[in-house]
């Protein structure tokens, strides 16, 4: 949507291609924002308003389904039937959340009691608020941190970056709506690299009381009453130990998207070995693909803040401006040292 | 509990079964611990299934106990393994069917180890060859004998004379099921229904009229690990894993547990005897134990064999109290008859642990 707003501003004729029924994608299910605590609405409507001031062609139900290579530009034949001409394409697909229920031993899909972070996020914004499967507030809440992420087991073995920072932000917010609930965060390190990251998680702790451990669990049991018992190791003490949690948490971590996988295919980008896709340089060239005139922003490339995406939106629409007028900025060659 | 998520994970974990033909291993253990358990199986694959099973004499332990005991090296153990593959190629069979969940781990930590290291395999086929010039062909199929009734279990329930269901409720019985460490933990796509939730002994329950009972500690070792029961030193934290088992699954009031391993029937059934001479606990009905079974058993006992020909009078914990909810007839005088009908004599009850 902001490059969209961008290049609709600078003068392109820009069509924005979403396959869902609305524009916005997953931040519409967000409810605040780490590290302030924002509602997430308000990114929305700072990006729908630029759409609405823009002469940005929005697309919704649409996807492209073949992409033929012209010389210049392309032709993308879309779901509707019709065909669309462009010299130029930036491809923002986002990413998908990491299936829990690949982590077999945290019976995600099975327990009735274990949730994942996005689930959370409704249940926050909901009105009902935080309830168990019986429909009462939690006494104790356990968030498991790295789910599907930095984990060779399920494949992933890269940083999802903002789960970290999400655990100590949704710890935060189960504290402010239940004062007197338990909540346990096991990580496996803390990863706070944002500004006001570290202070977050000093107040979680000082402020709030909620308990870090770090530990990954082994192991999560539903008892006859719908509680979950957790087995894990506080490897700081380098003891086991096990609890049981009125709820437990996922911090699912990001994988590249259906539609990153599908779209790369028919254009033929090339993915990085973790399935995103790869950029021409990952420091100076990270909205370059590998074909002239294709061009990324966003959780397509690599897991994201928010933030840092309004950073890559932003290029993305300087490097498309640039490429439509010639210049051959992103062909400059540098020697490999 | 929501069981279609379960269901998804067990569509995941199906593994391919042999149909028949199959080159049959005997545990070292069970034919003590349970006698009836491999008779039962064999009765039931021939007689009531059709099937060719087939048994070598010369068929020797799979060293896995030493193995996992560490007094056999591995190379030893793997040898003895390929042995075991040369009687069967030499006997003209293809799917092997071993009796013992840790020869069914061991085989398939073998096979395991070749495919990924040749060179191993080649060394172990010149040992073998030095040792008994014998050759053999790698298995087409392997799949532990659980396997095989869990493959014809809807054949044998539709032959069996009785249900898992209590006669005088109608409502199901409550089966706690139980698999060896061995089956599933170490490669999950080889056990049907994965390590997690594993299916090769709830599907049986279901299909014999029963309902799982799923407890906190479903997945907690039954403390036959062999280092912990094997070193006399350890035998403390045997007994403590099959404590911590039933303490986890009293609140369910389970009516039976339903095994696959030789070592699991073994230690839940003795240690409740252990158990309540020690804590003067009990976990069953009216100062009883809950009865443990071999799937075999089970079996056995749906299709209507005497219960003493399935050898349930070798069990610590009684079996006629379930064998009275499920309406299956016993002739309590007949409970200590040797096999031609003489009297062995009846064995000294325990103090704490009602038994019958």
């Amino acid at each position: 949507m902001e490059t969209a707003t961008y290049l609709a501003s600078l003068g392109f004729k820009t069509t924005l291609i979403e396959k869902s029924g609305q524009l916005g994608g997953k931040i519409r299910n967000w409810y605040k924002l780490f590290p302030n605590f924002s509602h997430s609405i308000e990114v929305f409507n700072h990006l729908q308003r630029g759409i609405d001031l823009s002469d940005v062609v929005v697309k919704l139900n649409t996807e492209v389904v073949a992409v033929e290579k012209m010389n210049p530009g392309f032709v993308l034949q879309l779901n509707n039937s019709e065909k669309l001409n462009a010299d130029s394409i930036v491809i923002c697909t986002g990413y998908d959340l990491f299936d829990a229920r690949l982590k077999e031993e945290y019976g995600y899909g099975i327990y009735d009691n274990v949730i994942t972070s996005a689930e959370l996020e409704k249940m926050f914004a909901s009105d009902k608020g935080i309830i168990t499967k019986s429909g009462q507030p939690p006494k104790k809440i356990g968030f498991v941190h790295c789910v599907g992420s930095r984990d060779e087991k399920v494949g992933n073995t890269y940083c999802s970056k903002v789960c970290c920072v999400t655990g100590v932000k949704q710890a935060i917010e189960v504290k402010e709506m239940i004062p007197g609930c338990e909540v346990f965060n096991f990580y496996m390190d803390l990863r706070m690299f944002g500004m006001h990251f570290e202070a977050m998680y000093k107040k979680a702790q000082e402020e709030h009381g909620v308990n870090f451990v770090r530990g990954r669990l082994s192991e999560c049991a539903e008892t006859i009453d719908g509680a979950i018992n957790l087995k894990v190791e506080d490897t700081l003490l380098g003891r086991p130990m096990k609890l049981s949690v009125d709820m437990l948490v996922l911090m699912v971590g990001m994988v590249p998207s259906e539609g990153t996988k599908k779209i790369g295919s028919l254009l033929g980008l090339e993915f990085g070995k973790n399935g995103f896709f790869k950029s021409r340089d990952q420091h100076s060239m990270a909205n370059i693909s590998n074909i002239p005139g294709v061009f990324m922003a966003g959780a397509c490339i690599n897991p994201i803040t928010i933030s840092h995406v309004f950073g890559h939106a932003h290029s993305a629409a300087l490097m498309v401006a640039s490429y439509l007028n010639n210049l051959p900025i992103e062909n400059r060659v540098t020697e490999v040292v | 509990m929501i069981l279609s998520g379960k269901a998804a994970i067990w569509k995941d974990y199906q593994k391919e079964i042999a149909d028949d033909r199959y080159f049959y291993v005997r545990s070292c253990v069970r034919q003590n611990f349970f006698p009836g358990a491999e008779t039962t199986f064999l009765r039931i694959m021939r007689e009531e299934l059709g099937k060719d099973v087939y048994e070598h004499p010369c068929h020797t332990t799979c060293t896995g106990i030493g193995y996992h005991s560490d007094v056999v090296p591995i190379d030893t153990m793997m040898t003895v393994v390929a042995r075991q593959f040369a009687l069967m190629t030499e006997s003209g069979y293809e799917n092997l069917v071993p009796s013992c969940i840790t020869s069914f781990g061991i085989y398939t930590e073998v096979l395991d180890t070749w495919k990924h290291f040749p060179e191993v395999e080649e060394k172990v086929r010149n040992y073998l060859r030095k040792a008994t010039g014998r050759e053999f062909q790698i298995p087409k199929n392997l799949a532990h004998a659980s396997d095989i009734i869990y493959k014809f279990r809807s054949e044998i329930a539709a032959k069996a004379k009785y249900k898992l269901v209590n006669q005088i409720t109608g409502e199901p019985l409550k089966v706690v099921e139980h698999i060896g460490c061995h089956y599933s933990k170490m490669f999950p796509s080889k056990g049907v229904g994965g390590a997690e939730y594993p299916y090769v002994l709830v599907g049986m329950i279901e299909e014999w009229g029963g309902e799982l009972v799923d407890y906190p500690e479903r997945r907690h070792c039954c403390g036959f690990g062999f280092r912990q029961y094997l070193v006399q030193a350890n035998r403390g934290y045997s007994m403590s894993c099959s404590h911590k088992k039933f303490e986890s699954m009293e609140p369910y009031k389970p009516d039976m547990i339903i095994t696959n391993c030789p070592g699991c029937p073994m230690f839940l059934d003795r240690w409740q005897y252990a158990i309540a001479e020690m804590e003067g606990k009990t976990y069953g009905e009216n100062g009883m134990g809950i009865p443990v079974f071999t799937f075999e058993e089970v079996a056995g006992l749906v299709m209507g064999y005497n219960p003493w020909d399935l050898g349930l009078q070798a069990h610590q914990v009684s079996c006629e109290p379930i064998l009275d909810k499920i309406g299956i007839p016993y002739k309590k005088e007949e409970k200590y008859n040797g096999i031609k009908g003489k009297k062995l004599g009846k064995p000294e009850m325990p103090v704490k642990l009602k038994c019958c």
